[in-house]
């Protein structure tokens, strides 16, 4: 066991995970997913189209919601709000994964996180100051890193799932200190936060939407679209009459932490924390601070949790209460990380999506939608155990492993896992 | 019982209109369609009209907006009977929470068929939407919402045709005082937006009179330190500024530690369901609403109109639709000629008359005290407090 | 702040702080068992006690009506030994679903670690939402006019029809003791006392403690892994039955969602004690139900949750491993 736990590292981690790669995936059936498949096709094209199809389909995402193509728009909700609460979850999801999926610290109370970036914004630009949107972000940014780092301090030394009460404590005690505290609103939340600043004539409510100019949204007709003139988005406004920009805030936030983790995982930063994950022991005698990266992870995800909470206080309605900050959506939080791939970036984007999409489109159901989920769930980690994609570093450690196996003889042999 | 089989039928109704509009292509814009129940439009020169509902119709509060929608759907249903033009009702399931609220709000002001909106139905998906529907210019009439708050804002679309809390507050201070004759009053809140306001109001009317306050949790279900403290304090009063659960979880392990002073709460608290969480330590309990109990000949067309029995807000409901109908009667089509129209309405409904001053609230009020006796909240014969 | 409160009425709050807080640790037992032989957050067991709460309150819809009465714990005796038995046999019921469905399935899989704690929040969601759907589900089946009384207002609160009046048993420092806290505190120390005992001097305690220890060692010495988890599942659905029941005794109602905010309760009181012993989760569990109440008594009632995560953290600061921090299977026959 404690060898073929050793030679499933360093296959991992080293050169020899191309080489195992290669094997696993003769060796071990299945393997290789439609998913891996696809990208070794994208691999496979020029640079140029590659760029060109990426940018493509940025532009798509963004205008999503103005294309309101058919079957995914959703009917009875408004199909902006939507697509913005989908890009926030999904931020959200990019930053825990970093804890849970890059560093493997289960975190049950990233809301705290989210409050924090929320409340910061609420109090500095409504509650006790009136700053701008753009100068209270960073600020909230960094007061959220700030009690990253503060309650990583002592709970990291904390393992496994005594972390996870811990941070489910803290979660908890964030929003009940919100709750009672009358310097931040208490129960009555904070109102009135800034909208972020507009491009063009502001808006003369209530009966002026401003802009410079407006853009329709399409409508469809089966498969022949239109334009929707009942449907139009004030460029660039963030008012009351479209959640679209903010919608594209969020995703361009979104885009630029996606470049930022991947720039960090790739570096000396994110092989400590594979190390660190997979054995914190191993990991400290071979000379990695496990502790100081431990911290980074917490405090790097603690900021976008931040991010997305302050983003999330300016939003439309510009008003928060605790009420928006229950145990619970930090359980939804760390179901988007795993049903996306823990440890995957792009897994994180469609768990947050699916996870904040889902309940929305099939509002009809409204009443099945939490059984339906509770389902989902525990139907997912039998067939997909490793999440809807996968990181490709678990897919190579499965298939190194199932080489071992093949090796020693061992095939599909039960063991105690759980 | 009669709540979930409502609820059914609500979602048997919203499923068959939708399948109905699919079926003869609407010419809606491609919005807000799947909800409604009824589709507005009728004569040729009509253009299609629609009021729209924003509310709890499923979730843990469910009923109380269920309770809305009879009452509007009865004054909308009144209306068409000799209308030509004909005024539809679209309704929004908000769940009561004030995250799913925006959305909501953004699609009902992106629907250019819709011309007024009753509701939001509670304060805090008000205060959240608020904003939305004033710089998208929606008129709108709140049946229930009733956080002082919200009309302190400055939103000059947001009207409530009830009472707000700080009229509520002051009544239940005056009755514990001269109808209780109560000389220690305990008071405790469930730290919601709501109950502190309400609480606040009770404490500051009381004055003296207050013994001591203390703050519970939503969902809290074990009460001994605060049944503690009242015994302690030997209160002969004690106010409880929340909902019907902890409202009745409160009362019962009071009177299961031998306390045997009143027990008065606000309408958070006025539903059936406090009597069947308290059990008989309910009886006695003080309830009170700005609210009176729907006539009978009204409760009666109520029941023929939709096939429900009248409750809570259900007449407040009534009354809001009344006005944007007689606004279209009028010829107001305009957002703003609307909210103008509200402004100056000054009429009778059947929740009392109504009238709006210049931050959106109603002009005149009556608070109702609802006792419970032998098991049962006396509907029938509330006290009105002057 | 108001030190004078909680010195005046000590007595008072320490009792029904212990009350409250046996039955944290009787729910907690579950999470530390299923945790000690799987290292998995069992964290739908706080359903498994739901259930069992409903149990509690459908035996008295049927055995006494649904119309509102107030009794002595004398006077309902009888019917409170069914309602604890229905309630442990529904909450070992749901224990052994879940290990079923759940957590099997994932074990054959070889499935990582987290995913079950995926699996059981899942597990969690579903179990909550069909007892707030129970109204609909009965209704595919023709029964929901059958079965009126239980499933009515599925999403609301449903109480106990029968409230229970403690009776003073006899006085101290001018406290006198109800015998409802009494009864709590006492039948929770003697099933644990019970639970303690099984688990070190029966042969299927062995196994338990074995399997604790090293899994495949203690399959290599023939003990039968699948029976042992299955057992220890429904040991702890038995434990979390009879906190179900003491918990009725006490508040008198409960509903649907009930599970979830008293579930992260009683798991705290486990991690407090150590997870994955038994004995720790009699002690976490206490030290929790104490504490809460005076923290409540000195900061506020808004405040007792902030305590009682504070002192978590606190704890597990000092002591990483809680306040016991020995594991299942260490402890000696």
């Amino acid at each position: 066991m404690g060898v073929v736990e050793n030679l499933r590292q360093n296959a991992a981690s080293s050169g020899a995970a191309a080489r195992l790669r290669e094997g696993g995936a003769t060796a071990g059936r299945g393997v290789r997913t439609g998913l891996e498949r696809m990208h070794d096709g994208w691999a496979r094209l020029p640079r140029g189209a590659r760029i060109a199809l990426t940018v493509l389909l940025v532009i798509l995402v963004y205008l999503l919601p103005l294309i309101r193509p058919p079957v995914i728009t959703t009917q009875q909700i408004d199909f902006g709000g939507v697509m913005f609460g989908v890009a926030a979850l999904a931020l959200v999801a990019v930053g825990l994964n970093i804890v849970i999926g890059y560093a493997g610290l289960l975190d049950l109370g990233y809301v705290g996180f989210y409050a924090i970036g929320a409340y910061t914004t609420g109090v500095l630009t409504s509650l006790h100051a009136s700053w701008p949107f753009f100068l209270a972000l960073p600020v909230a940014v960094g007061v959220t890193m700030f009690s990253g780092l503060l309650l990583g301090w002592p709970t990291l030394r904390v393992r496994g799932d005594y972390l996870a009460i811990v941070t489910l404590g803290f979660g908890e005690i964030i929003r009940l200190a919100v709750t009672n505290l009358g310097w931040v609103g208490a129960a009555r939340g904070i109102k009135d936060i800034p909208h972020p600043p507009n491009i063009g004539p502001d808006p003369e409510p209530p009966f002026g939407t401003g802009g410079l100019f407006n853009i329709p949204a399409l409508q469809w007709d089966g498969l022949v679209p239109s334009l929707d003139t009942g449907r139009e988005t004030p460029f660039l406004v963030f008012g009351a009459v479209s959640a679209v920009p903010y919608y594209w805030l969020v995703l361009s936030f979104l885009i630029l932490i996606l470049f930022a983790d991947r720039l960090v995982k790739d570096s000396r930063v994110g092989r400590a924390w594979e190390a660190t994950r997979e054995d914190e022991d191993a990991a400290e005698l071979m000379g990695v601070p496990t502790f100081r990266f431990k911290l980074l992870a917490f405090a790097l995800g603690a900021a976008i949790g931040g991010l997305s909470g302050s983003l999330y206080a300016s939003s439309q309605s510009g008003y928060i209460n605790p009420q928006s900050f229950p145990l619970l959506l930090s359980i939804l939080f760390v179901a988007a990380v795993f049903v996306g791939g823990a440890g995957s970036r792009w897994g994180a984007v469609v768990g947050g999506t699916l996870v904040a999409y889902l309940p929305e489109r099939f509002r009809e159901f409204a009443d099945w939608r939490l059984l339906v989920f509770g389902l989902a769930l525990m139907i997912l980690p039998v067939y997909r155990p490793e999440g809807l994609v996968p990181a490709r570093r678990t897919l190579r450690a499965r298939a190194a492993d199932k080489e071992i196996e093949h090796l020693e003889g061992r095939d599909e042999a039960p063991r105690q896992v759980v | 019982m009669n709540r979930t089989t409502r609820t059914w039928r609500v979602g048997a109704v919203a499923m068959a209109a939708g399948l109905a509009l699919t079926a003869c292509g609407s010419s809606d814009d491609g919005g807000g369609s799947g909800d409604s129940s009824s589709s507005g439009g009728g004569g040729s020169d009509c253009t299609e009209q629609n009021l729209a509902f924003l509310g709890a119709l499923t979730g843990d509060a469910g009923a109380l907006g269920v309770n809305m929608t009879n009452g509007i759907q009865l004054a909308v249903d009144e209306y068409n009977k000799d209308a030509e033009c004909k005024v539809g009702l679209k309704k929004f399931d908000s769940q009561g929470s004030p995250d799913k609220a925006p959305a909501l709000a953004t699609q009902i002001v992106g629907d250019d068929t819709i011309i007024g909106l009753v509701g939001p139905g509670f304060s805090g998906e008000s205060l959240a939407t608020g904003k939305t529907f004033f710089e998208a210019g929606m008129p709108s009439v709140s049946p229930s919402a009733t956080n002082v708050t919200i009309t302190d804002q400055g939103w000059t679309t947001w009207h409530r045709v009830i009472g707000n809390d700080n009229a509520q507050g002051e009544a239940d201070a005056k009755y514990l005082m001269d109808t209780v004759k109560a000389k220690k009053v305990y008071v405790v809140d469930d730290a919601q937006d709501y109950s502190v306001g309400l609480s606040t109001v009770v404490k500051d009317s009381l004055g003296s009179a207050v013994t001591g306050s203390d703050q519970i949790q939503v969902g809290q279900t074990d009460m001994s330190a605060v049944v503690t403290k009242v015994t302690a304090a030997k209160a002969d009063a004690v106010f409880y500024g929340g909902y019907y659960t902890e409202a009745g979880l409160l009362v019962k392990q009071l009177r299961q530690a031998g306390w045997k002073g009143t027990f008065m709460s606000g309408d958070g608290s006025q539903d059936p369901a406090f009597v069947k969480v308290a059990g008989q330590a309910a009886n006695g309990a003080v309830l009170s609403a700005p609210a009176a109990p729907a006539p009978a000949d009204f409760a009666a067309k109520v029941k023929e109109a939709t096939g429900n029995d009248a409750g809570l807000y259900t007449t407040q409901s009534y009354d809001a639709a009344n006005i944007f109908l007689q606004a279209i009667k009028d010829g107001k089509t305009e957002p703003k000629d609307i909210n103008d129209f509200i402004g100056s309405y000054d009429s009778e409904g059947v929740s009392g008359p109504i009238s709006f001053d210049e931050k959106g609230d109603i002009k005149t009020s009556k608070i109702y005290a609802y006792e419970v006796k032998n098991g049962k909240m006396d509907v029938e014969n509330p006290t009105a407090i002057e | 702040m108001n030190f004078s409160f909680l010195f005046n009425n000590i007595i008072e709050l320490s009792i029904t702080g212990l009350a409250l807080g046996a039955i944290y640790a009787l729910v907690a037992l579950g999470y530390t068992m299923v945790y000690g032989v799987l290292q998995l957050i069992n964290f739908a067991h706080s359903e498994v006690f739901m259930y069992g709460t409903f149990a509690v309150a459908w035996v008295f819809v049927l055995l006494h009506g649904t119309e509102p009465a107030t009794q002595t714990l004398g006077g309902t005796a009888g019917l409170l030994v069914v309602a604890i038995l229905a309630a442990m046999a529904m909450s070992a019921l749901i224990a052994l679903l879940l290990e079923r469905v759940a957590y099997r399935p994932l074990l054959k899989r070889k499935a990582p670690r987290l995913m079950a704690l995926i699996s059981a929040i899942g597990a969690s969601f579903a179990l909550s939402e069909l007892m707030g759907l129970r109204d609909r589900v009965a209704g595919w089946f023709g029964l929901r006019e059958a079965l009126g009384p239980y499933v009515a207002n599925a999403r609301d609160i449903y109480p106990n029809p029968v409230t229970i009046q403690p009776q003073t048993v006899f006085t101290i420092g001018g406290y006198g003791v109800k015998d409802v806290d009494l009864l709590v505190i006492v039948a929770s120390l003697l099933m644990m006392l019970a639970l303690d005992q099984f688990v070190r001097r029966t042969r299927f305690g062995r196994g338990i403690r074995a399997v604790a220890q090293d899994p495949e060692s203690a399959a290599l010495m023939g003990v039968n892994a699948t029976r042992v988890i299955r057992g220890t599942f429904v040991l702890g659905g038995i434990m979390a039955g009879a906190a179900a029941a003491f918990y009725m005794l006490k508040v008198g109602s409960t509903r649907q969602n009930t599970g979830f905010i008293f579930g992260v309760k009683a798991f705290t009181a486990a991690v407090l004690g150590g997870i994955g012993n038994l004995r720790g989760a009699l002690v976490g569990g206490l030290v929790l139900g104490v504490t809460e109440n005076y923290g409540a008594a000195i900061f506020g009632s808004q405040w007792k949750d902030v305590v009682a995560f504070v002192l978590l953290v606190l704890i597990l600061l000092v002591r990483p491993t809680g306040i016991l921090g020995e594991s299942l299977g260490k402890a000696r026959a």
